[in-house]
Order: C-alpha cells, then structure tokens, then sequence
C-alpha cells in the first residue's frame, strides 16, 4: 500500500509537472504507455495468460484510486483515444482478407452463432442484473 | 515525368500510403455513419473495413505490405485498453452502489456470451483456429485480439468477429430489451456493453446516459473477465 508520505510526495510531482506546463499530452500519452509496459512485462515475468494491457488497465485503476488527481493527468490522451476507439481496430479487420476462404466454408454458422450469442447475453444479462437489483433491494436514482 | 508504376513502386513499399488510406478510410465511414443519422447498422469501421480490403484485392498488396503502415493505428490499441480505466474510474461509485446486480449481471453475460457462441458453432462444425478466435467475441477490440493472441486463435479473424458482435448488439439492444419489459436503464446499458463492447456502448449512450455510464462499465469489466474466462471454456471444448 501507498504510505501517507508517499502520495503527498507524487501529489507535489504532479502539481510540479502540471506547473511547469509539460506538454499534457505527452505526459498522458506517457503514463498510458508506462502502465502498458508494467503490464506486459508483469503478464511475461509470471506467465500470465492476461494480456499485458489488460493487467496494464488494472494497474491505472489501482493507481487511479490511490491518487484521484492521477486522473486530470491521463483524461486528455485518454478521453482522445477511447473517442476513436474503433478507428484503432480497422488494420487488424482488413486481416479478414487472409479468411475469406475460410468464411466461405464456415461464415453461416459463425454468424449464426455470433447474432445467437449476442441476444442470449444480452437478455440473461439484463434479467440477472434486474433480479439481482430487486433482492438486493437496489435501486436506480 | 516520372512514370506512374515507379511512383507506385515507391509508396507500395513506404508505410505512408496505406497509413493515410486507413485513416482515409475511416474518415468516409465515419462521414456515411453521420449522414444516415447515426444507424448503428451503418457501421464506420465495417465500410473502412470493407473499402481497404476491396483496395488491397485490387491493387494486388499482400497484407503484410498494408500492416507496415497500418501498424501505426494498430500499435494504439494497447494504450487505448490501458485508458478504459479512466472511464471505469468515473463510475466506481455508482459501481460500489450497484455491486451485487453488476457482478450477477457480468458473470451471467459473460459465460453466455462465450459459452453460447462457441456451442453453436462447435454444434455446426467449426473447429480450430476459427471456434478460438471466436471466444473472446464480446469483449472490447483491443482486448479480444490480445486473448485470441494467447489462445491461439487469429487475431485479425478476431477483429472481424467482434466487429459483428458489437453491430449485433447494437441493432439488437433496444427492441429486445423492449420485448423484455426490462425498464431500468442500469440493467439495459450494462447488458449491453458486457455483450456488444464499444459499439454496444456507443449505442447505450444514443439512447440514455445512465445506460451508455453503465455499458461503459460493463464493457471494461468483461474485458478483464474475458481474459480470464476465455482460456478456461475454450479447455472445456478442446
């Protein structure tokens, strides 16, 4: 756990940093990249079958929590890049070029699957949350 | 005058052309989305998807020559998972409140979502690399490809894959939750993000911001569940 002295100690670096104006985006930009890098080399040294951002993200969340002024740091990369979220995804997708054979053979039950799939979940989701709500006596306000 | 098949010697070997064209790409699916009002049918990354791949057919490129360039936007996945915890973060007070109807909710969607997708289309036939990569389906881009990475699927098959789960959703979301007489906002966005990820998310938002907050955290907390879920019902299969 983070000592008292500590955060107060990170809490004066980030003002220092924001102070002297470094640039907000690179310093954003950094921290992502930072966390990813623990990530991946956290998932490596155990074996982990996580992948490397993904532990990355629990790492930021962990950190986001100790420190909340962490937050104003990493929102404008952050906020920048999850608006374009699905632009990021577009090299990987040309990929289908390399399956067309193969969803020529299997691409009606693999659709089939995917539309099947994506209504069950969605509607045993909704129902576990509103059942679970109404045991537990949660409501929405 | 520099004939036009040395000039297109250079930039098919240069990571500039295909780089641009991407983002190009996007840019006119984005355009499209926008002008048909936003129909989650009309999906950006499907047209931009669907015109690189038309391009790269014609033009006779192998893929590998469009991935030196597209790496660039490639390469931003990891950082943008790394950012979903911001957004995670904003919510986690109504998360704490909510906790026990979220976990439920996750638990029951995410082993649906998996479970039921890899039944029927091990039910029909497919087998392999196909039936991995469709494992990690419902969890966000950048997440899925990782997981179908380390479970030896095809990342790019993947990408595909979860692009076509997330429209599902999308267009599926309201008229079935309509259906359901589910009328608690909470419930309806964080379904949808746990099943259709971003793009599910990016709907919740069109039709409610207390649904779109709760997809959001669906969708970030099925991105680590996928990551550890996935691996161990694709054993149960093998």
């Amino acid at each position: 756990m983070f000592e008292t002295r500590q955060r107060a100690a990170a809490s004066v670096w980030l003002t220092g940093c924001r102070n002297r104006k470094l640039p907000a985006m690179i310093l954003a930009l950094t921290f992502l990249l930072g966390f990813q890098l623990a990530g991946e080399v956290t998932a490596r040294t155990l074996g982990l079958t996580l992948p490397g951002p993904v532990l990355g993200m629990v790492f930021l969340l962990i950190a986001l929590v100790l420190i909340p002024r962490l937050a104003a740091l990493v929102r404008s990369a952050a906020d920048g890049l999850l608006a374009h979220l699905s632009l990021l995804f577009v090299p990987a997708g040309v990929g289908v070029v390399g399956h067309l054979d193969r969803l020529g053979t299997s691409g009606g039950p693999i659709l089939l699957a995917i539309v099947v799939s994506t209504v069950l979940a969605i509607a045993v989701g909704a129902l576990t949350f509103v059942g679970v709500a109404r045991l537990t006596g949660s409501r929405d306000d | 005058m520099t004939d036009f098949a040395e000039i297109w010697t250079y930039l098919a070997r240069d990571p500039l052309l295909w780089l641009a064209t991407t983002l190009a790409a996007y840019a006119v699916g984005d355009a499209l989305f926008r002008a048909s009002g936003r129909k989650p049918i009309v999906n950006p990354v499907l047209i931009a998807v669907v015109f690189l791949a038309g391009l790269l057919w014609v033009t006779a490129t192998p893929y590998a020559d469009y991935f030196e360039g597209a790496q660039f936007v490639h390469f931003m996945l990891g950082p943008a998972t790394v950012a979903l915890a911001v957004p995670l973060h904003a919510n986690l007070a109504r998360v704490r409140a909510t906790l026990l109807p979220i976990l439920a909710a996750l638990l029951a969607g995410a082993v649906t979502a998996i479970g039921s997708a890899l039944g029927i289309a091990w039910a029909l036939g497919v087998q392999g690399e196909a039936l991995l990569s469709l494992a990690p389906k419902s969890a966000t881009a950048p997440v899925a490809l990782g997981i179908s990475e380390q479970i030896g699927g095809s990342p790019t098959l993947t990408a595909v894959l979860v692009i076509l789960t997330g429209i599902t959703g999308a267009v599926v979301a309201t008229p079935l939750l309509n259906a359901l007489r589910i009328r608690d906002w909470r419930a309806r966005g964080f379904a949808t993000g746990v099943a259709a990820h971003g793009i599910g998310t990016a709907r919740a938002f069109q039709v409610n911001e207390t649904a779109g907050a709760f997809a959001g955290v669906g969708m970030g907390l099925n991105a680590v569940l996928t990551a550890l879920l996935a691996p161990l019902v694709i054993r149960a299969f093998l």
